[in-house]
């Protein structure tokens, strides 16, 4: 590697000047919004640095589970809601989210505790969207402050809920560019009995990938699928009650055993290391350069990710997202040229992320229509001005 | 229930609009006779019938982009129609208004079982898009029970839902991308074959916007590989409220159903009547299906019995076989036609907490005896979705008016209780005036500004979803012809 340069947190330099503002309620945050005078950079937990100027907004202070309906499957938490205290309140219920949201510390050299209203503001998902859905797809209601200062609400609590436009949706992924979260409801799921991995050694992305696919087509419910080219293994994850898993990972060992030497890790608690290294991206820790994520087609990923010139490669959702780790400051965007998805830049230098931007620029009849909802939603171009478009 | 005026101006420019629009359509697409625009009048809420101005009937992207151009030059509202299939009058048209049905545009585009997804025209209906990857075990998870007749465009205008929706999510979760078409005829593509499209998930907002944003040509569906088996147990209780709270504890041990599906006396009664599936006459029966390979099958049926078994059931039957599965289910699917053998009904669609549940039966017994008609309940159990049906006779004066009066009740008292007026069939006019209810003017307000933005002269359907009185001064504004 050349020219690489450690992780860092850009934000504290460029914001460490201004104070931070910390609403105690959603009337103090209707407030803090409408009394500021420029842009503000609004902050959950503050895990994911976006490198965004502006005085800070921080949601902390608007924190705390507000309702747990374990037999609705559902929690209402203000915005500021750490995930670990949510995690806690639903392993008490042997609950979880499914959406297995990622932790970015590690991989952002961040400090912070990851908060609920951010995981959605980022819709932040695992390897397990790759079965269940997105975080978005757990969202179920949300309150928010706009961009006037007006407490707004949209969704509700139940899982069905089709009355009016899907304003949830919206504020899920939107990285508080359209209103500042201040109340999240979401879905919950059963945590399972136990589950198990099955490791494959594959040699090459392009037989990894086939391998994932044709586990994913197959009808045993796989709910992780990935791929770690350093390792050479192909990873697939079983969840369920253990009769269940043990006759599943039998079934895809069958199925699948031609592609490579197979090996049944069926130690939960091995397993879910394993995993967890997949969701936070592990390997590339420690290793010097900015960190692109990738979203495509899963057959498109061999061809794809040979364009890329990435110095590390790690592939999740059977081939549909992949990490690469390259030289600083390269353009990935250019290089990967036309395809069925997008690159995000989720780790560099100032400079580069000024330069090529975190997002992928939209097409313009796209474009048009983000600019006209950041229009109505954030007149005064308050919220972390410039991040999405 | 209230429709705007029709607008005179519009009427008048009818002879134009259809020259204008025969250059773009073929004649078999284009219907202006009254005798064939009567075919258009309504959807499947019959109680509200108009005949459009016109109907068109485009195939491609292209001609629907044309039709919409050609429209919004001339200030005419536009109604988008999948099959007519809507409860909720989302496709009622208006006298002065085009209605643009996708019907014509069926075709599968493209099949990709490595990456697990569909793409097909959004006339193609919900159960002949499962058709086209049965052959290779897979399958399109939304099942509506008007599946069999309901058209993909209006599944995404709703954002229809079924029965198996408690595990597999409703049509925004099974919705990868979309080719839209503006009111202005630009044409854009949301997401893909790929997750998580870039950007502000203008997919997720356009899913459920009843079809007031944009048209919806073409769609890239998830599918998936169909289960080994799958098998239902029939449960009865004396008391709805033990039914609901073995609902509750079977979620809570960790047991999935695909479905947990719930009936009432007053509608197993009728059931049993139009159906005879054999089921006990008890207050509360719950239908519970399980998926997976017949080891994992018998396991969670186990569990799910043990847990019944606490709740000391009157009846707890398992299928044994294809046949018993498909007699148990017989009945829950004859529920509506069950129904409607005693009388005209109104189906309403209100989704509330599940712990709510016993409480929201008791208060609709009540107001059954106050409105004085008859009520049944169905229910998506494991998800809160209520399809109260009241009973009313269309042909007695006055009747109509009750039933929506109880309705309207009913309705409120599930926004009341935490939940929603609609779970699954769309605001519509059927629930357009309780918008305020659910939501404050300010509430309301961010979501007509997101209608500015997609239609700014508010010609798309524009009489939907929202109060008239919210959208006055938007319907209002100038036409680019007017």
């Amino acid at each position: 590697m050349t020219g690489g340069v450690a992780p860092r947190a850009p934000q504290s330099i460029l914001t460490k000047k201004k104070m931070m503002m910390t609403p105690q309620s959603e009337a103090d945050l209707c407030d803090a919004v409408w009394q500021a005078e420029g842009p503000l950079a609004i902050r959950g937990g503050g895990t994911r640095l976006t490198g965004q100027a502006g005085e800070p907004l921080s949601v902390a202070g608007l924190s705390g589970i507000t309702l747990y309906d374990p037999g609705a499957l559902t929690m209402v938490a203000q915005a500021g809601t750490p995930l670990a205290e949510i995690e806690t309140a639903l392993a008490s219920e042997n609950q979880r989210l499914a959406f297995e949201p990622m932790d970015h510390r590690a991989l952002l050299g961040t400090a912070g505790a990851p908060s609920i209203g951010g995981i959605f503001a980022a819709n932040v998902s695992g390897p397990r969207r790759v079965q269940v859905g997105a975080a978005r797809d757990f969202l179920l209601g949300v309150r928010y402050v706009d961009g006037m200062g007006q407490a707004i609400k949209n969704g509700g609590r139940v899982m069905k809920n089709v009355t009016g436009y899907d304003l949830v949706k919206l504020m899920a992924g939107s990285w508080g560019t359209l209103g500042v979260l201040s109340e999240v409801s979401f879905k919950v799921l059963p945590r399972p009995e136990t589950e198990a991995t099955l490791r494959f050694a594959v040699g090459g992305v392009e037989a990894a990938v086939r391998l994932l696919s044709a586990a994913l087509g197959a009808p045993y419910e796989v709910s992780g699928a990935g791929y770690d080219p350093a390792q050479g293994a192909a990873l697939l994850r079983i969840e369920g009650f253990a009769d269940s898993v043990a006759y599943r990972a039998g079934k895809l060992s069958t199925l699948l055993g031609a592609a490579g030497a197979v090996d049944l890790v069926d130690d939960p608690a091995k397993s879910a290391l394993l995993w967890a290294a997949v969701r936070d991206v592990a390997p590339f820790r420690d290793a010097l350069g900015d960190v692109w994520r990738i979203s495509c087609k899963p057959s498109q990923a061999p061809e794809l990710a040979a364009r890329l010139e990435a110095e590390a490669l790690l592939f999740d959702w059977g081939g549909g997202l992949i990490w690469a780790l390259v030289p600083e400051g390269s353009d990935l965007r250019a290089r990967a040229g036309t395809y069925d998805g997008h690159a995000t830049l989720m780790r560099a230098a100032p400079e580069t992320r000024v330069q090529l931007g975190m997002f992928q620029p939209q097409p313009a009849p796209l474009a048009a229509i983000e600019a006209g909802l950041r229009a109505k939603f954030d007149p005064r171009g308050i919220f972390n001005p410039g991040l999405m478009g | 229930m209230q429709m705007p005026l029709p607008d005179a101006g519009v009427l008048a420019r009818k002879d134009r609009l259809v020259a204008r629009l025969s250059q773009v359509l073929p004649p078999v697409a284009l219907i202006d006779d009254p005798a064939e625009t009567r075919a258009y009048e309504c959807d499947a809420l019959t109680a509200y019938r108009c005949a459009p101005m016109l109907a068109v009937l485009p195939s491609s992207t292209q001609e629907v982009s044309d039709v919409l151009r050609i429209c919004h030059e001339e200030g005419v509202p536009v109604v988008p129609r999948g099959s007519g299939t809507s409860l909720a009058g989302g496709a009622l048209p208006t006298a002065d208004s085009v209605i643009l049905g996708v019907a014509r545009m069926n075709a599968v585009l493209e099949t990709d079982y490595d990456n697990r997804f569909i793409r097909v025209q959004t006339g193609r209906t919900n159960l002949s898009v499962t058709g086209a990857v049965e052959e290779e075990s897979f399958f399109y998870a939304p099942d509506p029970s008007s599946q069999l007749a309901c058209a993909i465009a209006g599944n995404i205008a709703m954002n229809s839902g079924g029965a198996h929706c408690l595990k597999y999510g409703v049509t925004t979760n099974n919705l990868m991308g979309v080719t839209l078409v503006q009111m202005d005829g630009t044409v854009v593509e949301l997401g893909g074959a790929h997750l998580d499209a870039g950007g502000l998930d203008l997919l997720g907002v356009i899913c459920g916007s009843e079809g007031q944003l944009g048209v919806v040509t073409e769609a890239t569906l998830r599918i998936l590989r169909k289960p080994e088996g799958a098998r239902p147990v029939l449960m009865g209780f004396d008391e709805s409220e033990v039914a609901g709270a073995c609902v509750s504890d079977i979620i809570k041990a960790g047991v999935l159903p695909v479905a947990i599906e719930f009936m009432d006396r007053p509608c197993i009664r009728a059931t049993e009547a139009f159906a005879h599936a054999g089921y006990p006459d008890c207050e509360a029966l719950l239908i519970i299906e399980v998926e997976g390979s017949d080891p994992e099958i018998a396991h969670q049926l186990t569990l799910i019995k043990e847990i019944a078994a606490r709740h000391h059931p009157v009846e707890l039957r398992e299928a044994a076989d294809e046949d018993e599965a498909g007699r148990i289910w017989l009945g829950r699917k004859s529920a509506f036609g069950a129904m409607g053998q005693i009388n005209d009904y109104m189906c309403l669609d209100g989704t509330i907490p599940v712990s709510s549940l016993p409480m929201v039966l008791r208060r609709i017994g009540e107001m059954s005896k106050e409105f004085g008609l008859d009520v049944g309940n169905v229910f998506h159990a494991g998800d809160g979705n209520m399809h109260p049906l009241i009973l009313f006779d269309a042909n007695k004066p006055g009747d109509l008016e009750i039933c929506e009066a109880f309705g309207a009740e009913i309705l409120k008292l599930c926004v009341e209780v935490g939940g929603c007026l609609t779970g699954e069939h769309g605001v519509g006019v059927e629930k357009r005036d309780l918008m305020l209810f659910q939501y404050d003017l300010v509430d309301l307000e961010a979501q007509l500004t997101v209608k500015d933005v997609f239609d700014p002269a508010w010609l798309l359907n524009p009489a939907k979803v929202f109060p008239l009185e919210v959208t006055e001064t938007r319907r209002a504004r100038p036409k680019a012809a007017a």
